[in-house]
């Protein structure tokens, strides 16, 4: 008997790369997994360029002047939005930012309606985080405006993503090559996610850490397009580890059955100066934040010589400046 | 009268395979020797089967006619060559109570153009608390009980239904789906959801209440009816009840049969391919073939459920599930036939006498005096689905753009011509 019929002509499936079509020349960033290798490099070489603008007494150009920038945020953010805000100012762009409350969905005003008011305010660049995976696309779909996915539920996050390959790049040299750990909450983590393409795309080797309830199922591992490691035990997974990349553990996954308390959990997997002994000498320790000290991580260890969590912040910055800069098609 | 002539008639119920003309009659089918004829056509090269009986679709009236209308409805049924559909009862108000089933037939009588066999609750308004009042709604009319887009999630009064069902000899419909393992999922669970970061159903939801339900099945004598499988798990228990004398049957929708969870990503979250149970793999569409070969799976019904834009256009976890999926089920199946995975005969069996023997009712036949619901096909014709052409209200599909082989040219229903497509 055969199934033929189930293959038809269509976009890659899943295993071979790519799951998601991709639109040329890039109009928007909405995960990293349509991005070549050239188009990252491209982006972080242009981040180190934009980082010497930070540096100037003067921290603005005038690129992006007449251009509108609007932040529509589902969901509570500091870091992303202002970093976002920050980048296109400096840029000399407009920012707008609207705090879309989840209830308005509620209210009737549906994520379509909305997207086309923005589009008809004249928005050149729609910055979107929201609660729901494919959200952005949804909205990519309806607008010509440039769409940057700044977080959409458990699916991606890719200016975090870039950031972290900059970070890491800058501080080490390279990212083929090295073993990048990730630890906590996989499951429900875009930033996990967006990393995997990333990195894995640039040759890193990636070992993801967590309790068992929380890590993508064992079986389904084989069909990620994704070559990753998994264990459960943190030891194994810091042993030999060139970056630390540590994950928000969210108390209501302890209310939702994932794993039993926050003090097991710390006991478990918060990385203390003893197991960060495990990991290469000078192995950078990494956080998108907001970081439960504490929990995920001894604040000793947020504030130690290996950590570069708030170099991720203003990097942020770069990166995000980086990307509008390309986004916006003007000549290099 | 009407005259069929020199069509391939294929009637499974019988086992004809001939070329031959056929006469229809007041309603019936008759014998082709009589001469009057009023209307001719010629269906030379093209198949003459029975009218498809869908045992599972979703009309939406009352209470969502901005999704589906029973006039609206019953004309994509037509159009999908389908004569008898039998709706589901998750309207508003819900079809609880004998009275409900005849304001719905009422309707019917005034606009469907295909025959409409009523679905009552199994319990009052699809709750899980109570049952609902199966004595009064079969002598009205309903031919079986479910509270179909919902599992009736206590197993307590799932046997309790099953056994009182067995007053009126009607089978209870589950939609087996063990509502704490879905827990919000949107799509099957494996790989591509974890890529996606959509929230999965674990085939083991349908699976561990199948298993419920069979046991239920067995311990009340009850009938048992599941709708839409999605797994091979549960195709492989519902074989093995089945041989140990279990009074079960079992549907399968088209979508399941030929799409898998990677239509998901083909559009990004593309939610015209969100349905309930979830779009699996492919081997679970292999097994559910396999199963409905060897007759583990009765019969093929469409889960028809078409929905407003608005519940589609949006995010994906927004999105109401299902596909509005009478007017592509026969070229969609055909694809079956077309890669010998299936016979005609075995697909058109699958569309009339099988889902009529599994529930009794006394259609799917082209015999002599059976009534006459007749559909014309042309196996072979190649056509483009837009689902904006769709005479259903709901242009939830997501084979839009597809190229389907396999189209209806006639559909007549109780001696009506009630669709033509170029004949």
């Amino acid at each position: 008997m055969t199934l033929e019929v189930l293959s038809r002509p269509g976009p890659i499936p899943p295993a071979a790369g790519s799951i998601l079509p991709a639109r040329r020349p890039r109009r928007n960033v909405l995960d990293l997994d349509d991005f070549s290798v050239a188009e990252i490099e491209a982006v972080l070489d242009t981040a180190t360029a934009m980082k010497d603008v930070l540096r100037r007494p003067i921290k603005k150009v005038p690129t992006l002047r007449g251009k509108t920038l609007v932040t529509l945020f589902y969901e509570a953010s500091t870091r992303t939005r202002v970093g976002f805000e920050v980048a296109a100012k400096a840029l000399g762009a407009d920012t707008v930012s609207v705090a879309a409350a989840t209830s308005s969905v509620t209210k009737g005003e549906s994520l379509i309606d909305t997207i086309r008011t923005l589009q008809a305010l004249g928005a050149d660049f729609v910055v979107m985080r929201h609660h729901q995976a494919g959200a952005p696309y949804v909205v990519a779909e309806e607008v010509s405006a440039s769409v940057i996915n700044a977080g959409d539920g458990w699916h991606a996050h890719p200016t975090q993503a870039l950031l972290d390959l900059f970070t890491i790049r800058e501080r080490l040299g390279r990212i083929g090559g090295l073993r990048v750990a990730i630890v906590g909450d996989i499951l429900h983590s875009r930033v996990a996610r967006s990393n995997l393409w990333g990195l894995t795309l640039m040759g890193a080797e990636v070992v993801l850490c967590g309790p068992p309830t929380l890590l993508p199922v064992a079986s389904f591992c084989e069909g990620l397009p994704w070559k990753v490691e998994r264990t459960y035990r943190l030891d194994e997974a810091l042993d030999g580890a060139d970056v630390v990349m540590l994950l928000r553990m969210q108390l209501e996954r302890q209310t939702g059955g994932l794993f039993p308390s926050l003090r097991e959990y710390v006991r478990t997997y918060a990385l203390t100066e003893e197991r960060l002994a495990r990991a290469r000498p000078g192995a950078l320790v990494m956080h998108p934040g907001p970081m439960n000290e504490g929990v995920e991580i001894d604040p000793r260890v947020a504030r130690g010589a290996q950590s570069v969590i708030e170099a991720q912040v203003t990097n942020g910055v770069a990166v995000r400046m980086a990307l509008l800069y390309l986004l916006s098609g003007l000549p290099a | 009268m009407i005259r069929l002539v020199g069509g391939r008639i294929i009637d499974p119920a019988s086992g004809r395979d001939e070329v031959a003309d056929l006469l229809i009659d007041g309603g019936r089918i008759v014998e082709p020797e009589s001469v009057a004829t009023e209307t001719v056509i010629d269906v030379a090269g093209y198949v003459v089967a029975p009218g498809f009986v869908d045992l599972h679709c979703h009309l939406r009236e009352p209470g969502f006619e901005d999704a589906e209308t029973i006039a609206t409805g019953t004309r994509a049924a037509a159009a999908g060559g389908f004569t008898t559909v039998c709706a589901q009862a998750d309207t508003r108000p819900s079809v609880d109570t004998g009275s409900d089933v005849e304001a719905l037939l009422t309707q019917a009588r005034r606009d469907a153009v295909v025959r409409v066999l009523p679905v009552g609750t199994a319990t009052k308004q699809r709750d899980g608390h109570e049952l609902s009042e199966m004595a009064d709604m079969a002598a009205a009319g309903a031919i079986a009980f479910s509270d179909d887009g919902r599992a009736v999630r206590s197993a307590s009064l799932m046997r309790h239904a099953l056994e009182y069902s067995l007053l009126v000899e009607r089978p209870i419909s589950s939609h087996a789906e063990d509502p704490d393992l879905v827990d919000g999922g949107v799509m099957h669970e494996g790989p591509l959801a974890t890529v996606l970061g959509l929230k999965g159903v674990p085939r083991e939801a349908e699976e561990i209440a199948v298993a419920r339900d069979l046991a239920l099945a067995r311990l009340t004598g009850g009938r048992l009816h599941l709708a839409h499988l999605s797994t091979g798990g549960a195709v492989e228990q519902v074989r093995r009840a089945k041989a140990s004398g279990v009074r079960v049957t079992a549907e399968v929708a088209p979508h399941n049969l030929l799409l898998s969870d990677a239509a998901v990503a083909e559009r990004p979250y593309d939610t015209n391919a969100r349905t309930d149970p979830p779009l699996r793999t492919k081997h679970d569409a292999e097994a559910l073939l396999e199963g409905l070969r060897d007759g583990t799976i009765n019969c093929v019904a469409s889960d028809h459920s078409p929905r407003r834009w608005i519940d589609k256009a949006c995010e994906f976890d927004q999105a109401l599930p299902g596909i509005s999926g009478l007017e592509t089920a026969f070229g969609l199946l055909m694809r079956l036939v077309h890669a010998r995975a299936l016979g005609l005969a075995e697909l058109i069996a699958a569309l009339t006498c099988r889902p009529a023997g599994a529930w009794g009712l006394p259609y799917g036949s082209l015999s002599p005096g059976a009534a006459a619901d007749v559909v014309v096909l042309d196996p072979d014709q190649a056509w483009v689905v837009d689902p904006e052409r769709f005479l259903s209200k709901g242009k939830n599909s997501p084979l839009g753009g597809q190229t389907l082989r396999g189209t209806v040219l006639l559909t007549i229903a109780d001696g009506n011509i009630v669709y033509r497509n170029g004949l």
